[in-house]
C-alpha cells in the first residue's frame, strides 16, 4: 500500500532538489558580543591608564642589562632541559631494567627529587660548600687525582643549572618512561626478531615512536622551566626576573618592569611552542 | 636431507602455566610444516622458541645444526651473549600475526633496516635487494609509502618482504592471516605459497586448513602443549589417527 507513495515522493525530489537552511544560534552571537565588549574594556584599561607607563616598558624592553638577563634565562633553561632529559632518559631506562637495584635506585631518585621543593634544592646546591668544603675526583674510596674547593667548582651559575637539571630529571624520567611504555610491545619483538642490536632498537625503533607521547608533555615541562628559572633569583643570579627586580628597586617603576619581564616570558614561550609544533610534526610522520 | 629445525624435549612454562610439555620436532630443508591446533595449545609459543623470542625451560632447539641461544659444554647449556643470539636470529625470518611494521619508517626503510644494521651489509647492495623483494610481493609502487597507508594484506606482504630481506634459512609465520579481513587473506597466502614452491623452509602456524592441504609437506596437530599427531596433509587431514585431531578438524572444517 505504501509503496506507490514512496515512489511519488522520490519523483518529486528528483524534480526539485531540497534546499538546506542552517539553524541560527542567537545565544552564541550574544555571547560573542559580550566577550567582545569585555576585550575592548581590557584593551582600553591597558592603553588609556598612564600608570602602565608603556613608554618606560619600551625603553627597558631591549635595554642591554635586560637582554643579557634574557640570555642567562635561556642558558639556564637550555642547561636544565638538556641535562635534565639526558639524565631523565637514563633514569627511565634504569627504571625499566630487569635489574632490581637499578630500577629501585631510579625510583628512589624520582621520589626524592620530586618531593623536595625546587627552591629548597637550589639553596641546598648553592650552599653545598657548607657540607663538603672540598670535592675530589679519583678512585671511589681510594686515592684522589684532582681536588677542588667546592666554592670554586660550584658557583651560583653551576649550582643553579645543577639544581634545575637534577630537579627536571625526575620529571623527565617519568615522561620518558611513559613514552617508552606507550610503544606497542610488538615493535620491540619485531626489532628483536630482526636481530637489530640493542642500541639501534632503542634509538631507531622505540624512542622515535615514544617521542610522539614524550614531546607534548616535554613541551609543557620546557615551558614550565622557562618560567621556573625565575626561582633562581634566590641565588642572586641576574636572570630575567632578578634583573627586573634590581631595576625597579632602583627606579620604582614596578608595573612597567614586571610588564617587561612578562613580555619576554611570552616571547620565549611562544617561540618554544612554535618549535614544539614542528618537532611534533616530525615525529608524527607516518601517522595519518 | 639434513634437518633444518630439530627440537628435542622442549618445555616452557609461564609461571604455573605449563605451555609446552616436551615437544620433539624435525623439519628438513625445503620442507613446509603447518601447525594446527586450538588456541592455547602452545603452537605460537612453540614457534617463538624457534627464534629464541621465548627461552625454553628445558630441551634443545637446533636450527641448521646450531643450538639456538645456548652453547653446550658437557651436559650444561650456557646462555649466549645477546650479540650472538641476534646474529642467529638474522638467519631466521619471523612474520607476526599483527605485522609489527615500524610505523615511522617507510616501506623501503622497513625492509632495509635489518640488513643494514643487523647484518652490516652495504647500502648499495641492500637497496636493490629491497626493490626486488617488493616486486616479488607485488608492492613495487609502495616503496615510499608509510605502513599506515596500506591495507592489512599489503602490510603483511611488506612484513614478509622484510623477513626475506635478511635472506634467512628458515621462515616462521605466526598466524599470518588471522588479523586480516577475509577478502585480503588470499593475497597473503599466495605470497607464502609462492615462497613454498621456491623451496624455502618454513613453519606456518595457521587456521587455514585449505592452505595446509595445498602447501604443507607435513602437518602437525598440537593440543595441550604436545604434538598429538604429525603426518602428510592427506593422512592427517583426511584420516587422522587420534580422536582429538578428529574433534578439532570436525569443528573447523
Amino acid at each position: 500500500m505504501t509503496l506507490p507513495e514512496v515512489q511519488e515522493v522520490s519523483r518529486q525530489d528528483a524534480e526539485r532538489p531540497l534546499e538546506v537552511v542552517t539553524a541560527r544560534h542567537p545565544l552564541r552571537w550574544l555571547a560573542a558580543a559580550g566577550v567582545l565588549v569585555v576585550l575592548a574594556m581590557v584593551a582600553s584599561a591597558l592603553i588609556t591608564n598612564p600608570a602602565w607607563e608603556w613608554p618606560i616598558v619600551g625603553q627597558y624592553l631591549f635595554a642591554p642589562s635586560v637582554v643579557r638577563s634574557v640570555l642567562l634565562t635561556l642558558e639556564l633553561t637550555a642547561l636544565g632541559i638538556v641535562l635534565g632529559f639526558v639524565l631523565g632518559t637514563l633514569l627511565a631506562l634504569m627504571r625499566l631494567s630487569p635489574n632490581r637495584l637499578l630500577s629501585s635506585v631510579a625510583w628512589a631518585y624520582v621520589w626524592l627529587f620530586r618531593s623536595v621543593p625546587l627552591i629548597l634544592q637550589l639553596l641546598f646546591w648553592y650552599n653545598l660548600a657548607l657540607l663538603y668544603p672540598r670535592l675530589s675526583v679519583g678512585v671511589p674510596f681510594g686515592p684522589a687525582f684532582f681536588d677542588f674547593g667546592t666554592m670554586d667548582l660550584i658557583g651560583p651559575l653551576t649550582a643553579a643549572a645543577l639544581g634545575l637539571a637534577l630537579h627536571q630529571a625526575a620529571y623527565a624520567a617519568e615522561i620518558v618512561r611513559g613514552g617508552l611504555l606507550s610503544v606497542d610491545h610488538g615493535q620491540r619483538e619485531a626489532a628483536a626478531a630482526l636481530g637489530l642490536p640493542p642500541a639501534r632498537r632503542l634509538f631507531r625503533i622505540i624512542l622515535p615512536q615514544a617521542m610522539r607521547t614524550i614531546v607534548p608533555t616535554a613541551g609543557n615541562e620546557i615551558i614550565g622551566l622557562v618560567k621556573g628559572t625565575s626561582v633562581v633569583y634566590v641565588m642572586a643570579l641576574p636572570e630575567l626576573f632578578y634583573q627586573v627586580q634590581v631595576i625597579y628597586n632602583r627606579n620604582g617603576r614596578v608595573m612597567a618592569l614586571l610588564l617587561v619581564a612578562a613580555i619576554w616570558y611570552l616571547i620565549l614561550t611562544t617561540a618554544l611552542s612554535i618549535v614544539q609544533y614542528y618537532v611534533e610534526r616530525h615525529y608524527g610522520r607516518g601517522r595519518g | 636431507m639434513s634437518a633444518m629445525v630439530r627440537l628435542r624435549g622442549v618445555h616452557k612454562s609461564f609461571g604455573a602455566l605449563h605451555v609446552l610439555r616436551g615437544v620433539d620436532l624435525d623439519v628438513r630443508q625445503g620442507q613446509v610444516l603447518v601447525i594446527l591446533g586450538p588456541s592455547g595449545s602452545g603452537k605460537s609459543t612453540l614457534l617463538r622458541t624457534i627464534n629464541h623470542l621465548e627461552k625454553v625451560d628445558r630441551g634443545s632447539v637446533r636450527v641448521d645444526g646450531q643450538l639456538l641461544g645456548y652453547r653446550q659444554a658437557g651436559t650444561r647449556l650456557y646462555e649466549l651473549p645477546e650479540r650472538e643470539v641476534l646474529r642467529q636470529r638474522t638467519q631466521i625470518g619471523f612474520v607476526f600475526q599483527s605485522f609489527n611494521l615500524f610505523p615511522h619508517l617507510t616501506v623501503r626503510q622497513n625492509l632495509m633496516e635489518a640488513p643494514l644494521s643487523a647484518q652490516g651489509r652495504p647500502r648499495a647492495e641492500v637497496a636493490p635487494l629491497a626493490e626486488r623483494l617488493l616486486v616479488r610481493v607485488g608492492l613495487a609502487d609502495k616503496a615510499d609509502a608509510y605502513p599506515r597507508t596500506l591495507s592489512g594484506g599489503q602490510q603483511q606482504r611488506v612484513a614478509i618482504a622484510r623477513a626475506l630481506a635478511l635472506e634467512p634459512k628458515l621462515l616462521l609465520f605466526d598466524e599470518p592471516t588471522s588479523a586480516l579481513d577475509p577478502e585480503l587473506v588470499g593475497e597473503v597466502l599466495d605470497v607464502i605459497k609462492d615462497l613454498a614452491r621456491g623451496g624455502t623452509t618454513m613453519i606456518v602456524v595457521t587456521h587455514e586448513i585449505g592452505f595446509a592441504r595445498e602447501v604443507a609437506d607435513i602437518v602437525a596437530f598440537m593440543d595441550a602443549g604436545r604434538i598429538v599427531e604429525l603426518g602428510p596433509p592427506a593422512q592427517l587431514l583426511d584420516a587422522p589417527a587420534h580422536e582429538r585431531t578428529r574433534t578439532f578438524l570436525g569443528k573447523v572444517l
